[in-house]
């Protein structure tokens, strides 16, 4: 007989929780303002990105060309997917000292994954996330690019 | 041409004579058939897309998500794009396929379920075949539709064809049981077969409510062993994608592969229809005892839109099964039928049975 009693209540048991899953899913469908989705961001004019969305590294230059990078190159080592490469040069000073300069800051979105780190690491902040989002190119070459525009050379008092 | 939504029956009347008065009664005869071809191959097409779309947004709303929103306002030319895309697609053959029976199952699925929607009264006089073994012939019917799938799973010469048509034969013929039970727990009562006579008997009021206790868990178990029956979730073991991948449609593409898709929709149309025929009145409009006025109101919407409306709720009943519950395992689907479902079931019908003959119904 217990059997029987154990039956029935395995069966009763098994509808409630049944119910309960229900009662869980129904809640969500009949309250679509809890949609957490986003539609894909057509109005581009008008568009305020989040601010902590990260689109690609770019390296910000004031009106007169002028960026903050030294070229110390420690966004190339904090990488972890080798995505930047740092090429310097060296320059002659007018009295005589020998200074190290970023010639180029070559950027690869297309193996970037847009982690941060070189961002967080970078010691005089000069290289900030951009909040573009649409990066689709033709040729993959177009995703290589180099970050510190031609001519362009050290703000005045970046520390070393 | 005389024409009222109320009663179809004035319509198909007037076009068998407009026909009769020109042709031959052979001629009208093949007209007819062609007519009723045409006019469920369209209700298929339109209403399998429809479904599918619904599904996709209903899917979308249980996740938190928007669902297909790009195609057209709120999406709704989704599904008709995608069909044209799969119109369009190569119908590739595997190799050692054989090609005879490949070629077959989906044409299988498909009729089936083509057959199983011509006896549905979708309205007063709108029913293709009335025959007097309704319900019987849409059990049976729809159990060939595992033909097919065991056709498709054995011919397309893919061990996950084959797994997967074996455990969606499997789960089909024991869920049959079930289905059939539950009917003719109702049938009991409505002492016919015929399915405008089932109709016909829930003029007094819904089986659901004339049948009290029976009736309910007769319809309940219904909607799970119809659901068990389309290879739904959370009965969709045909088509685990990291076991089985597509299941036995995986070697199916381009048009093929839509008939199998759109029979998968229509056949939970089916079902809900069915569920609606027999237990919730059909095409009649809620009643409610003797309040006059209100079923006065409930009368003036048309009987074709009762019977959408309450084959609505069924379905989406059955769609918030599926984007609820978890998957059960095959023991555990097999064990669900063989020692819950079926006790319950012949159960109910002693019940039932003796509520009849005792006369303690509404």
């Amino acid at each position: 007989m217990s059997a029987i009693w154990k039956y029935i209540s395995d069966v009763l048991k098994g509808i409630w929780t049944l119910i309960q899953g229900m009662r869980i899913t129904g809640y969500y469908f009949f309250r679509p303002r809890l949609i957490v989705t986003q539609q894909y961001p057509e109005n581009r004019r008008t568009l305020e990105m989040f601010e902590r969305f990260r689109g690609e590294v770019t390296m910000p230059h004031n009106e007169n060309n002028e960026h903050r990078c030294t070229g110390c190159g420690i966004c190339e080592i904090s990488c972890p997917n080798g995505s930047i490469e740092i090429i310097t040069a060296t320059v002659l000073l007018p009295d005589g000292k020998k200074k190290r300069i970023i010639d180029k800051h070559i950027y690869h979105l297309g193996m970037c994954s847009l982690c941060n780190l070189c961002v967080k690491n970078c010691p005089s902040d000069a290289i900030v996330m951009a909040q573009t989002f649409e990066h689709a190119v033709w040729d993959r070459t177009q995703l290589t690019k180099v970050l510190n525009r031609p001519g362009s050379k050290i703000m005045e008092g970046v520390k070393e | 041409m005389a024409f009222s939504i109320y009663d179809f029956s004035t319509l198909t009347q007037s076009i068998h004579d407009g026909l009769s008065s020109r042709l031959s009664p052979t001629g009208t005869l093949a007209m007819e058939w062609a007519i009723v071809g045409i006019v469920i191959l369209l209700f298929v097409a339109v209403f399998g897309l429809f479904l599918v779309y619904a599904e996709r947004k209903v899917c979308a709303f249980f996740q938190q998500r928007l669902g297909p929103m790009r195609v057209g306002p709120w999406g709704l030319v989704q599904t008709i794009a995608d069909f044209i895309k799969l119109l369009m697609k190569e119908l590739i053959q595997p190799a050692r396929a054989d090609k005879f029976l490949y070629n077959l199952a989906p044409f299988i699925v498909i009729i089936v379920t083509f057959l199983a929607i011509s006896v549905i009264p979708f309205a007063k006089g709108l029913q293709a075949f009335d025959f007097d073994i309704g319900v019987f012939f849409v059990t049976s019917i729809t159990a060939v539709g595992v033909i097919g799938i065991l056709l498709a799973g054995w011919s397309s010469n893919n061990k996950y064809s084959l797994i997967g048509a074996m455990r969606s034969g499997a789960q089909i013929i024991s869920y049959e049981l079930s289905v059939g039970l539950s009917l003719i727990t109702i049938v009991i009562m409505a002492g016919t077969l015929q399915l405008s006579g089932i109709v016909e008997a829930q003029r007094a009021g819904w089986f659901i409510y004339r049948g009290h206790i029976p009736a309910i868990i007769a319809f309940f178990v219904f909607v799970i062993a119809g659901t068990a029956e389309t290879n739904r979730g959370p009965f969709d073991l045909a088509e685990a994608e990291s076991e089985l991948t597509a299941g036995f449609h995986t070697e199916y593409s381009g048009i093929k592969f839509a008939f199998f898709f759109l029979a998968e929709y229509v056949n939970l149309f089916i079902v809900s229809a069915m569920a609606t025929t027999v237990f919730l009145g059909g095409w009649m409009a809620l009643h409610v005892g003797n309040l006059e006025g209100f079923n006065h109101v409930m009368d003036l919407l048309p009987p074709v839109f009762w019977f959408f409306i309450k084959v609505f709720f069924v379905i989406f009943l059955i769609m918030w099964f599926k984007w609820t519950f978890p998957r059960l395992r095959i023991d555990q689907i097999l064990t669900l039928e063989w020692k819950f479902l079926l006790p319950i079931n012949l159960f109910n019908i002693i019940l039932m049975t003796v509520i009849v003959l005792l006369g303690w119904h509404f």
